[in-house]
């Protein structure tokens, strides 16, 4: 017993702060801290944020990362200069994506794809669809176009051939080719990528990957040096977009799996916390300058899109937690159209300038003023700490200018409306992930984490239906706190393209044997401590004839190596699954088996959320600490304000209340009551609900 | 009078009710032209009228002027016979009734609330193969609907609940795909159903009176939105032509022409001038000619709702004798190609009333392609597909290269796909260099599809246009390239004889065929686009050397460089 504590922290590096959470596994204690992020090197506020809560970084045992790094350099085009090498005649699969348009209506859209015309290479080469190589490769015609490419300053290379997802034999031969003439490790093969059919979507991955490896690369190299030269001697996982983590060799590999990481690791959290209160089904929101971002959890676990487009043309095809996305947050800006219907955003002011209370010249009023006006943000005490205090007057005159002009209404009901319409927005993503995916309601909770959203939380429920409301204790650090107990996770795909009839089962079984090897190895070689694994095996299915393929999971396997399924047992699930998301399956038709999916997961072990509930003993009178009032339904009410974080376990307080802390203000509405659960969550549901 | 807060979050209901239909058929259908295409449309329609009440944002954009035809159609065929019934549903796909042509199948269902209709559902999808000459149904040389397909006029698929299977059985026997026409017809009748429990689930919420009042002023809103558009724009008449190269039947072209005529806060297209009605399937039914306005309205004012109070202000003149007017059996199987002859006008008449409005005409044709044959086990394959070009320049930049069409929002199917599911491979699926129309601003680029076959023999057939009149250019930009179409022989290649329509060409294993695409129109005059963006362009291939000296006035060295030998920006001064 040394008494030294052993950390695992988790750090999420956000657009304006970097979040810390630290666990001490050894006394069982946690705290936060707050820092700006830093950019352009994220890792000065990564580093900054650590020395916050830790002396000695010998103490450190685990750091496990959420990063945007990957996220920003896609968003704002800022990876590195990449090539391409591929079939004769397909070098514009790229440019050419699945031939769509940015909107449906409007026909000005533009596209740059990330790796321009003239580093896309051909070489002569060609394998037919069954797997058939029709023409094999010349390795000196591929290094030939990869000294091209790298004299035309190509930092990066993603080789990518056609049919490579039935037969890689031509890509691994170009790969083994340039890596004799390319001066770094930057290269991938689509087909090690993503061995799954259809050109453009692998194009597009694998080339992303490429577009990544240098930047992301090279930060997290500079991220682990400076922990070393702190003294730290442990272990580095970095937050996957499937809400997984991976060790940070990996992710220099796949950088693409970075994406959505930041996002990933606060639905993780939200899951986790959850359903430790109780709550397996949940849907976080997350409200922003921006937007509004919601995903779905249902059963502990939470849904993952199989592609996802991070800008338009920018398609990523590998397993994600789905975020959809509207453009409502704090910042949008509320209008009145020319046919005289409120409209909220898109356009918003951010939080620069931001709402117009802020004071920063913007003029058009947004959802944050009107919250404001109605007194459920407290314009003494701006969250985040950035402000002294908010200019209430010039919300007002900017929302009776803005709305309620048009709409003949005074400045109260003007705002109150701007609120109903932005609540309907959010209900309306909401729906989109719960109702139209066949889930009820009644059975789901809103999550809100992030900033903004436990204002609106209460009118959510109401207006979808929703069960009730789960405010965590921490609502802004919640990603950080789902860094660090996110499991270690690897998704593998390959295609089988064959009719269930005539598929060669040993051949499937044998594959996928070998993936959960892969996958295992993987787990092994990261040196974490895991509490246990589980692998999941899925088929893409469909009907003969349809595009679209239902995701279909083959029972459990608990012990590896013992993973052998039968035709009967592939034909039971399709149905069941076919008949769950479509009503009923369909009879006399064959069944095409399209994608093999195979998920390797190591349990890491999860810390009680105990650890956070407040420790006071108290009857909670003290929390209270003022009363103001707050606009309702067409009047004027009076609310009881409460600080936060020091309600007891078991509190309940009836509606209108406001409760505040310093990263979010909640606000409970009058037929609405909030109880503080025994981990310290808030709980708002129907009053005698 | 319902409240303007109400009615903001009604909108938002009602729009989401039919974007879950769109989803569902897109996901449960067979046949690609809906999975991947999104050939299918689904919405709200008015109780009499049959007006487009709200419609979902992801369904081809054509559908949504068109559906209100097919609606009103149903209300007058169930008050003719007399006996509508909750569950009943209608099925047909008339398109002198309900617009578009025979491959598009409308299912319409009466919404019973207390009794009476309150309002109807529609769904409307593209079936692969609904019978007549020519697999796929886009026959180059019909002459009546009859050798383009079967015509069903509304009947009742379902009556009070209950599937009348002898339909379905008719159904499937006209066609040569009879399992994909069946899966779509399930997904369509899904599609229904859940708007039906939606729909109530809403009016349960809200009550029937307030959604009624939603309707009524959602229209109102949208006809008042389209007035202030109209309003300012400059009063006065503004015309523009164009050509469709033929009928298929006689090569002679085909002229679509509009005054467009601006006054106040209203707006008269007027399409007299346009060429009478042809033997051949390039005949719209007026039905389709007022969608493809409508179209074309949500494309250059992009805020104006999805309903059918944007046409209050709109005055369509289409005489009857004209090739936009057709009745039966005229054939219309090639309405596609009309239609964006239509909005081709309308944008280039638009961009002479307001020049940042408007944009270059896009590619123009869906070029329509099937290959058919036999399988060595015997089994048929038919490979159908819609095939992308270039869209225009605009006011913002350069058009977007390997677009969609105007009227679709349909993605391609990939190559890879394309060949594990019939027996071909391509050579070639690249940018078309010197395709998109030279201007300021530059119009995408077109494409370059070559494809061999790998079985013993097929059958192609092609529907295509602008094999002779290329998409024009707006505001002083140039004319896009041309579309072209090769099919290779034992003695080479050849180009077919009506440019870009042909039937029945039976080519060999080891064949090719090649396609290439125009781009889309320029915008503004191409001489005083940036030089650093034509060498840019030059350097990319989108622009060849020879182009950018005739078309641009710059000169580029072999090196790709700038000419300095010509002058400091590589542009020579023209000549005064």
């Amino acid at each position: 017993m040394s008494g030294r504590p052993a950390y695992v922290i988790g750090v999420d590096v956000g657009g304006t702060f970097t979040d810390v959470f630290f666990l001490d596994e050894a006394s069982g204690r946690c705290g936060v801290a707050k820092v700006p992020s830093t950019r352009p090197d994220q890792s000065l506020g990564f580093m900054e944020g650590i020395r916050l809560g830790v002396d000695d970084f010998a103490d450190i045992a685990t750091v496990v990362h959420g990063t945007t790094v990957g996220t920003n350099a896609l968003l704002e085009r800022k990876g590195a200069r990449t090539g391409i090498i591929t079939t004769q005649g397909f070098r514009d699969a790229l440019e050419m994506r699945r031939r769509d348009r940015p909107r449906t209506w409007g026909l000005w859209g533009q596209f740059e794809p990330v790796v321009p015309r003239d580093l896309r290479l051909e070489v002569t080469e060609r394998t037919l669809a069954d797997g058939t190589l029709r023409t094999e490769i010349d390795p000196e015609d591929v290094k030939d176009r990869a000294r091209g490419l790298i004299e035309a300053g190509a930092e990066s290379l993603c080789v990518v051939f056609i049919n490579a997802y039935a037969n890689p034999e031509n890509e691994r031969k170009a790969l083994e080719a340039v890596r004799s003439v390319w001066p770094n490790d930057h290269i991938v093969a689509s087909s090690d990528i993503l061995p799954e059919i259809r050109e453009f979507e692998r194009t597009s991955t694998a080339t992303l990957n490429a577009y990544l490896q240098p930047p992301v690369g090279t930060y997290l190299q500079r991220l682990e040096e400076a922990l070393k030269d702190g003294g730290f001697d442990g272990q580095v996982l970095i937050v996957q977009s499937n809400g997984g983590v991976m060790s940070v060799e990996t992710a220099r590999r796949r950088p693409i799996r970075t994406a959505l990481s930041g996002p990933a690791a606060g639905v993780i959290a939200s899951a986790h916390i959850a359903k430790s209160a109780g709550f397996p089904n949940v849907i976080t929101c997350d409200m922003g300058g921006t937007s509004f971002d919601v995903s779905l959890v249902a059963g502990g676990e939470s849904a993952l899109a199989a592609q996802t487009a991070i800008d338009f043309g920018m398609v990523v095809r590998m397993p994600m937690i789905e975020i959809t996305t509207i453009g409502a947050g704090g910042g949008s800006i509320a209008w009145v159209d020319r046919g005289g219907l409120l409209q909220i955003g898109p356009e918003s002011a951010g939080s620069d300038p931001g709402p117009v209370c802020y004071g920063l010249g913007n003029d058009r009023p947004t959802v944050t003023d009107a919250n404001l006006v109605l007194g459920r943000i407290n314009a003494e005490k701006p969250i985040g700490g950035k402000l002294e205090r908010l200019d209430v007057e010039a919300a007002r005159q900017a929302i009776a200018a803005g709305v309620g002009e048009a709409l003949n209404l005074d400045v109260m009901g003007a705002a109150e409306a701007i609120i109903r319409v932005a609540n309907s927005r959010m209900a309306g993503a909401i729906r989109l992930v719960s109702i139209e995916r066949g889930h009820n309601p009644a059975d789901f909770a809103a999550m809100p984490f992030g900033g903004g959203g436990a204002l609106h939380a209460g009118a959510l429920i109401k207006e979808v239906g929703l069960k009730s409301a789960l405010v965590p204790r921490y609502p802004g650090v919640t990603s950080a706190l789902g860094c660090t107990i996110a499991d270690m996770r690897h998704d593998f795909v390959q295609t089988v393209n064959g009719l269930l009839d005539e598929l060669d089962l040993a051949a499937l079984n044998s594959r996928m044997a070998e993936l959960a090897e892969e996958g295992h190895a993987m787990l092994n070689r990261a040196a974490v401590r895991f509490g246990g694994s589980d692998i999941v095996f899925a088929l893409d299915m469909s009907y003969l004839g349809q595009t679209h393929t239902v995701d279909v999971t083959l029972p459990a396997h608990d012990k590896p190596g013992a993973h052998a399924v039968t035709r009967a047992q592939i034909t039971e699930a399709f149905e069941a699954r076919y008949k769950e998301v479509y009503g009923r399956p369909l009879e006399g038709i064959r069944v095409r088996v399209l994608n093999l999916r195979v998920s390797v997961i190591g349990r890491r072990p999860k810390f009680d959320l105990k650890l956070l509930a407040p420790d006071s003993e108290t009857s909670g009178d003290e929390a209270l600490i003022g009363r103001r009032r707050v606009w309702v339904d067409g009047a004027w009410r009076d609310a009881a304000i409460y600080e936060r974080l020091r309600m007891p376990v078991g509190k309940v307080v009836p509606g209108p209340a406001i409760l505040e802390q310093p990263d979010t203000t909640i606000f409970i509405e009058p037929d609405l009551e909030g109880r503080t659960d025994e981990f310290g969550n808030l709980v708002i549901a129907r009053k005698g609900g | 009078m319902i409240d303007p807060v109400t009615l903001a979050v009604l909108k938002g209901r009602l729009e989401q009710i039919a974007d879950e239909m769109d989803a569902t058929l897109f996901r449960s259908a067979f046949n690609p032209i809906i999975a991947e295409a999104h050939d299918a449309s689904h919405g709200l329609y008015d109780a009499n009228s049959g007006a487009t009440l709200v419609q979902g944002k992801s369904g081809l954009p054509v559908f949504v002027g068109a559906m209100a035809f097919a609606v009103k159609a149903v209300i007058d065929k169930a008050q003719a016979d007399g006996n509508l019934a909750p569950g009943d549903v209608y099925i047909f796909n008339d398109p002198y009734d309900g617009g578009t042509h025979l491959s598009d199948f409308k299912l319409v269902r009466p919404y019973f609330r207390n009794g009476e209709v309150f309002c109807y559902l529609a769904s409307v999808g593209h079936w692969h193969d609904v019978g007549g000459n020519v697999p796929g149904n886009y026959n180059p040389v019909a002459t009546e609907s009859f050798q383009e397909g079967m015509l069903i006029p509304p009947v009742k698929l379902f009556e009070k609940g209950a599937l009348r299977q002898d339909i379905v059985d008719i159904l499937r026997a006209n066609s040569r795909l009879p399992g994909s026409l069946y899966g779509d017809l399930s997904g369509q009748i899904n599609a229904l159903e859940l708007g039906d429990k939606r729909l109530s689930e809403l009016l349960d919420d809200y009550g029937d009176a307030v959604v009624r009042e939603a309707f009524r002023e959602l229209q109102a809103r949208a006809a008042r939105l389209m007035r202030a558009n109209i309003e300012e724009l400059p009063d006065g008449t503004y015309s523009c032509e164009d050509w469709l190269d033929n009928d298929g039947i006689l090569d002679a072209p085909l002229k679509i022409a509009l005054d467009l005529t601006i006054s106040g806060d209203t707006m008269t297209l007027d399409f007299s001038r346009s060429s009478p009605a042809c033997a051949g399937p390039v005949n719209i039914a007026r039905s389709t000619a007022v969608a493809s306005v409508y179209v074309a309205i949500k494309h250059l004012f992009t805020d104006v709702p999805a309903n059918a109070g944007v046409l209050d202000p709109v005055s369509i003149v289409i005489p009857d004798a004209t090739l936009l007017s057709v009745s039966a059996p005229k054939p219309v199987g090639g309405y596609t190609e009309t239609i964006l002859r239509v909005i081709d006008v309308i944008f280039g008449a638009m961009a002479k009333a307001a020049p940042d409005r408007s944009n270059g005409c896009a590619y123009g044709t869906i070029n329509a392609l099937s290959l058919a044959g036999h399988r060595k086990d015997g089994r048929r394959w038919v490979m159908f597909s819609f095939f992308g070009g270039g869209h225009g320049g605009h006011p913002e930049g350069d058009g977007l290269n390997h677009g969609n069409a105007p009227i679709s929002t349909a993605t391609i199917p990939p190559v890879e796909i394309l060949e594990a599911a019939y027996p071909v491979f391509f050579t070639q699926w690249a940018l078309r260099p010197d395709s998109g129309g030279p201007g300021r601003h530059r119009g995408g680029l077109g494409a370059i599809y070559e494809i061999e076959l790998l079985e013993e023999h097929a059958e192609v057939f092609l529907f295509g246009e602008r094999g002779r009149y290329a998409p024009s250019g707006v505001v002083g930009g140039g004319k896009a390239a041309l579309n072209k179409f090769f099919y290779e022989q034992a003695d080479g290649f050849h180009e077919p004889p009506m440019a870009s329509k042909m039937v029945g060409i039976r080519i060999a294993r080891g064949q090719r065929l090649r396609l290439e695409t125009p781009g889309g129109g320029g915008y503004g005059d191409a001489r005083t686009r940036d030089p650093g963006a034509v060498l840019r362009d030059v350097q990319l291939g989108y622009v060849t050397r020879e182009a950018a000296a005739r078309d641009y006035g710059v000169s580029v060295t072999e090196a790709g460089a700038l000419d300095p030998a010509v002058a400091e920006d590589g542009r020579k001064v023209p000549e005064s």
